[in-house]
């Protein structure tokens, strides 16, 4: 197993490049990242008409959030390969379809994220943010989204963790990701699958279980920081009725 | 400065504010108590528009504040409001608390919200805490800095809701303080609260709510001497069996 790394290891690990285009696990990465990156922004908004009180924005948001995450990602590969080129009345590189379809699946997913984080502060900070004459888009933009954002962190690093995994989907339509080149490997070597997918299933294990890890850690950071000193807040304090008498 | 005239709201079947028609004066300090869901906080957070109403009219500083057209931000950040449960933002500095605001609705910069804020948090006794964090503060602490980030925006009306029921009783006086020099100070003030000692001390008028209406409006040493209302009384009489 060990020489099949020493021989393959920079296909694995970058593809053909520099003589051809670039590849294996730094494609991935970079398919990755970009997934996150571009279906954020998208995300947010979708997890602002979840929780518009605007039934119209309520109502298409749900209907699309709900049809995504009911549909398995390799339809929405085959969706974009084959119906997007008919569409834009050219072809496009399979790069860029598997780019469009991350974003559009992770942005459903990372929406119900943002959503959760939201919905998970306290009533009161919105009211207090309103109290004071902030309207909607501040009150979202300087009191809601930095806690929620800050709290969401460690399911957005589970979230991540989701699209290097799905970006292997990419396979399907020769995207030459981490998957990709484990496959020519094994083509080259025609009798050794088993250690090559091997390799294969480990190099993914090995990125996002060191993910996973730093999910835990900064989760168990936040919850240290979040934890308010519960003992000073009494729930209901009658007592205090005689106080002053 | 505030009436309110024939006020309705309802939560589903149940009614909960039936015809209220009341008004507070300019530099008057009127603190609202009965029994609990007896509509207190619900009226007083009508004034601020946090709750809607059904039916009728709410005047602050003569404006309408269910007129068409109005702005519901400009008006309510005239209007300081105190919490229960305090309601700080927990991922900005006690200063920044003060300031966001000013800055962020006023558009002051923020050197001068600061400056104001230095002010501010030593008018409450807080500014040795200027850069602390909420969860870093104790209740009544948390309070104060509530009172203080109201004050912020200058408003000519404060409403505190039920303002030290969240407090363990070692920090409720320090609370009631503030206030009380508030008062001092002039400022039209409407509370919420189970405090009596602050509502004769303090109050000029004490109004009594049982079931969304208002029973008795009274001077507080009438109403504790001598309340008008037979479910006055009895609320009295609870209070002290304790």
């Amino acid at each position: 197993m060990l020489d099949i790394i020493q021989d393959n290891w920079l296909l694995l690990l970058v593809g053909q490049y520099p003589k051809g285009p670039l590849g294996g696990l730094a494609l991935t990465l970079i398919l990755s990242v970009m997934g996150l990156v571009l279906s954020f922004p998208i995300s947010i908004g979708i997890a602002l008409c979840r929780t518009s009180p605007i039934r119209f924005l309520y109502a298409s948001s749900t209907v699309l959030v709900y049809i995504v995450r009911g549909v398995p990602l390799v339809m929405f590969v085959f969706w974009g390969y084959f119906l997007v080129p008919v569409l834009v009345g050219h072809s496009v590189t399979a790069f860029t379809t598997l780019i469009c379809t991350l974003i559009v699946y992770e942005s459903a997913y990372l929406s119900e994220v943002v959503r959760a984080g939201i919905q998970a502060l306290p009533k009161g900070q919105v009211e207090a943010s309103r109290a004071l004459g902030m309207g909607y888009w501040k009150t979202m933009l300087w009191v809601i989204m930095p806690q929620a954002l800050y709290d969401m962190v460690p399911s957005i690093i589970s979230q991540f963790v989701s699209i290097i995994k799905e970006t292997s989907i990419g396979y399907v339509i020769s995207v030459q990701e981490l998957t990709f080149s484990a496959n020519q490997v094994n083509n080259n070597l025609l009798t050794r699958p088993f250690p090559v997918f091997l390799i294969l299933a480990i190099t993914y294990f090995l990125v996002c279980f060191v993910l996973t890890q730093c999910a835990q850690h900064l989760e168990r950071t936040i919850t240290r920081k979040r934890t308010p000193k519960i003992t000073q807040l009494r729930s209901i304090a009658n007592d205090s009725v005689l106080d002053g008498q | 400065m505030i009436q309110f005239s024939m006020v309705n709201k309802w939560y589903g079947e149940y009614q909960a504010l039936t015809d209220v028609t009341a008004e507070v004066k300019k530099g008057e300090v009127v603190v609202i108590c009965g029994p609990s869901g007896s509509g207190k906080s619900t009226l007083i957070r009508t004034v601020n528009r946090l709750e809607e109403i059904k039916s009728g009219a709410i005047h602050v500083n003569g404006q309408d504040i269910h007129a068409p057209g109005l702005r519901t931000n400009d008006f309510r950040s005239g209007i300081g409001f105190v919490f229960q449960s305090f309601n700080l933002f927990p991922h900005l500095s006690v200063t920044e608390n003060v300031c966001l605001a000013p800055v962020r609705v006023s558009g002051r910069s923020k050197r001068e919200a600061r400056e104001q804020a230095v002010a501010l948090l030593d008018r409450v006794g807080l500014a040795h805490k200027a850069n602390s964090y909420p969860q870093q503060l104790s209740g009544g602490q948390q309070q104060r800095v509530a009172i203080a980030r109201a004050l912020a925006m200058n408003p000519p009306v404060m409403l505190f809701d039920e303002p030290t029921s969240a407090l363990d009783p070692e920090m409720v006086g320090e609370v009631l303080s503030v206030m009380k020099s508030l008062a001092k100070d002039g400022m039209t003030m409407v509370c919420v609260t189970h405090e009596m000692g602050f509502a004769r001390e303090v109050s000029d008028r004490v109004w009594f709510m049982d079931r969304g209406v208002i029973l008795e409006e009274n001077a507080p040493e009438a109403f504790f001497t001598a309340p008008q209302h037979a479910r006055s009384k009895a609320f009295l009489s609870d209070l002290r069996a304790h």
